[in-house]
């Protein structure tokens, strides 16, 4: 047993392959991100309707400022609260 | 110049119907009166709104899009700060794109939606069917 260098797993280890994170707008041409649609924007909210972050979601930052402007929007016209508990 | 701009305004419930409908007439009216042109209207009805707003918790929803000279927007914003009806309003100076989705959304004829035969109008949340078919994957300079 002391001999062996060799690292032996009773398992074998998993090996996560990663999905690679890409920006939504950027795949499906999308280039206006409406402020009118908050089921559209519910997607880039937190259960708290924070808004999440592109590590998160991926999306590209020019479109991750879109999608924040529009939010912000979207809560002054009370389509999306600023706080709350169980959004969705 | 004419500007395109899209203003949605929040009305108190306590309105009738007729009341509700004179107050957006009346800035209706302004936009006309100052030449402007109104390119299309919605009408959401009486929503709930997401938190109360003067300690009410449903609101009329109208939305305007028009064209017009960017001096008037203050003043059509000023009416709305003083019409104790208007409990909330946002104005908003559309950019190319949002111009593009705004005509694609409101003229039904020319694009044939596959997914909706029924309504056009009265559901505003139509993002996904009236965008996605633009598959034109645009490639932009990598960061």
């Amino acid at each position: 047993m002391a001999q062996s260098n060799e690292i032996r797993f009773l398992n074998p280890p998993t090996v996560e392959v990663k999905k690679k994170k890409y920006c939504r707008f950027k795949k499906s041409g999308i280039k206006y991100i409406d402020y009118k649609d908050p089921e559209f924007l519910k997607r880039f909210l937190n259960e708290q309707g924070k808004i999440l972050p592109r590590r998160l979601t991926g999306t590209s930052l020019k479109f991750q400022r879109k999608v924040a402007q529009a939010i912000k929007r979207a809560r002054h016209l009370a389509l999306l609260p600023y706080v709350t508990d169980l959004l969705k | 110049m004419l500007k395109q701009y899209e203003t949605v305004f929040i009305l108190t419930p306590v309105l009738s119907d007729v009341q509700m409908k004179e107050a957006v007439a009346k800035f209706r009216d302004q936009i006309l009166a100052a030449e402007g042109e109104i390119t299309y209207e919605e009408d959401w009805g009486l929503k709930k709104l997401a938190y109360p707003i003067q300690k009410k918790t449903t609101g009329f929803y109208h939305l305007i899009g028009f064209k017009a000279n960017p001096d008037f927007i203050a003043k059509l914003e000023l009416q709305f700060r003083r019409d104790e009806r208007v409990i909330r309003y946002l104005t908003f100076a559309m950019d190319k794109h949002a111009i593009a989705y705004a005509e694609k959304k409101h003229s039904p004829a020319k694009e044939a939606v596959p997914v909706m035969e029924k309504e056009e109008k009265p559901a505003p949340r139509l993002k996904k069917p009236a965008v996605e078919d633009d598959i034109e994957i645009e490639i932009e300079e990598e960061d």
